[in-house]
């Protein structure tokens, strides 16, 4: 069971994780505060293996990867959107939390929907309304920066 | 197929002879920069890899400008974090209190990126030197850990929107106008992952210090990078702040381009961008009914000399209107002190604002002028998205130095006409 968590166009990184906690590093405090200001009863209903349905540009704005990490640690196993901004989708790869454009299924889930997604084929199935639908998955070099635990593993392993 | 100025860059840094747009590529990194906020998380996965040196000393910079002078003990372990590792792995470029500026002002005036060169930054607005005719854009602190050791990152090659700039700028207009109007045309995700290149013979008009400005916000499109042509404005802005051999890239004639955003500067007129997005642009002339409590002029946008000159000569002799506050950052310590120099300082002590040492402070709802449930700044910053300036029933209303300082006088939203 993974539940959607909807939300509209251009969700900024100002709302995913407020500048106010920007002082800490802390995944399980940055978690502590995802969402807040644009949905303050995010932290709450959240539970592990959910996940994020927006519209348009999602993460635009700061840079800070307090966004994703906050996302990730408060248990999204998944963010779908029409498009991200493009930080936010360097940044989303960099440490591992799992994203995925698709227009068509970011227009179709609603709040509350039970949402599982195939990261290799792209499909993302929509148990509630019965359909799937389908995603570009990651191209193979993605794939294997995240096989190898991220772009430091990956780095790591390419300097030996 | 021809490149673009910004395909060029890259090619150049890949060390491949052409690129196109979409393709990806491993590019060589003239500058890597953090700031106290982003450099932390860098540096923390820098040390989880286990990496034992950067890449070259000198070209990695480290700017404590969003909470400091330090904000609470948090903010002071961030900066403390910084400083030790500077010191350890001996980076020429740390900058502190007492040195410091705001980044994207402070690396331009100590000429620290050149034309030609390539440079990411863990902060969105690094695409401000693109005003010099660089590549630079924004990154997060996973890539500038990486880049911190490696020296090179890797990018896709964007596809471009050329916008060309026609006319002449009007009274008080300045690249803050330009920029949000720009914004207002194309959605703050008009640009998405792409270039957006400047050109025609509107340049002519635009100083650096409105390229700068216009090039910082290319992000509040959605813009990997913003970049103008190198010209005699450029040329002389870089006289006696970079001496090492520099490339200027131009267009290929046959270049290839998205789409062309035309911008003609006689159809420019002051303009504020309406809470909650940069997109809503609208004429700063029709903005009586916003009453508002606060101005901020400064930032990373607006936080030049030429922006504290703009400001100063509509404050000069006039006060804030009752109720307004008036908070004012010069974005880097010689714009600080050549603010004292020219009577600026007092021309704003004098009309009732406070003059803060360089922070980005208030911008991102940091400290410094936090805004309460149901207030209204006027601001010079870059951002109006929900609760970036402090209560999320707050409102940020973007303009330029001129307008902010304007609306301080009369208490609402004001063509600086009004007021002069």
């Amino acid at each position: 069971m993974s539940t959607a968590h909807k939300y509209g166009d251009h969700v900024d990184t100002d709302v995913i994780i407020p500048a106010r906690y920007l002082n800490s590093q802390n995944e399980k405090e940055l978690a502590s505060h995802c969402m807040e200001d644009i949905d303050a009863g995010f932290t709450k209903k959240v539970k592990n293996g959910d996940i994020i349905v927006a519209g348009l540009n999602f993460g635009c704005g700061s840079s800070r990867e307090h966004a994703p990490v906050a996302i990730k640690a408060s248990g999204i196993s998944c963010v779908i959107a029409k498009s991200f901004a493009r930080i936010f989708y360097r940044n989303a790869i960099n440490i591992g939390l799992a994203i995925l454009e698709c227009p068509e299924a970011a227009e179709d889930i609603s709040d509350g929907d039970d949402v599982s997604v195939d990261f290799d084929t792209g499909i993302i199935t929509n148990s509630t309304k019965r359909k799937t639908y389908r995603a570009e998955p990651f191209p193979e070099f993605i794939k294997q920066m995240i096989a190898d635990g991220g772009l430091m593993a990956s780095l790591k392993k390419s300097q030996k | 197929m021809g490149m673009t100025m910004t395909q060029k860059i890259l090619a150049d840094h890949a060390g491949l002879p052409e690129v196109h747009a979409g393709q990806l590529i491993q590019a060589k990194l003239d500058l890597v920069l953090g700031n106290d906020i982003t450099t932390p998380v860098a540096i923390n996965e820098f040390e989880a890899a286990g990496f034992s040196k950067v890449f070259d000393t000198d070209k990695i910079v480290m700017v404590m400008d969003h909470f400091v002078p330090n904000k609470d003990i948090k903010s002071a372990t961030q900066c403390k974090q910084c400083r030790m590792f500077a010191k350890r792995f001996g980076i020429t470029h740390y900058y502190d209190v007492g040195t410091m500026g705001i980044e994207h002002a402070l690396l331009p005036e100590q000429g620290l990126v050149a034309p030609g060169e390539a440079v990411i930054g863990a902060d969105s607005h690094t695409c401000t030197y693109g005003a010099l005719g660089a590549f630079s854009t924004g990154v997060g602190s996973t890539d500038m850990g990486a880049a911190m050791s490696a020296g090179y990152t890797w990018f896709k090659v964007p596809a471009a929107i050329r916008v060309n700039v026609t006319g002449k700028k009007r009274p008080y207009v300045s690249g803050k106008d330009v920029i949000l109007t720009l914004i207002g045309k194309i959605g703050v995700d008009g640009a998405l992952y792409k270039s957006l290149e400047f050109s025609g013979p509107g340049l002519s008009e635009l100083a650096m210090a409105d390229r700068l400005t216009i090039s910082n916000m290319a992000i509040e499109a959605g813009g990997k990078n913003g970049i103008f042509p190198v010209d005699d404005i450029t040329r002389d802005y870089l006289k006696g702040r970079v001496s090492r051999e520099w490339t200027a890239y131009y267009p290929d004639p046959d270049a290839e381009y998205e789409s062309v955003v035309e911008l003609d500067l006689d159809e420019i007129d002051c303009t504020v961008s309406y809470p909650h997005l940069p997109e809503n642009a609208r004429p700063a002339r029709e903005g009586h009914d916003v009453k508002i409590d606060q101005i901020v002029i400064g930032s990373c946008t607006n936080g030049k000399i030429e922006d504290m000159e703009a400001a100063a000569n509509i404050l000069r002799g006039k006060h804030l209107a009752d109720g307004v506050r008036g908070i004012i950052i010069p974005a880097t310590m010689t714009v600080y002190r050549e603010c004292m120099k020219r009577g600026y300082t007092d021309i704003f002590l004098d009309a009732g604002c406070v003059v803060s040492t360089p922070t980005c402070g208030p911008c991102l709802g940091g400290y410094m002028g936090i805004l309460a449930e149901g207030e209204r700044c006027v601001s010079t910053t870059n951002r109006n998205f929900v609760g970036r300036m402090g209560h999320v029933k707050s409102e940020v209303y973007l303009a330029s130095p001129a307008v902010a300082a304007a609306s301080g006088i009369t208490g609402h939203i004001s063509h600086p006409e009004e007021v002069m």
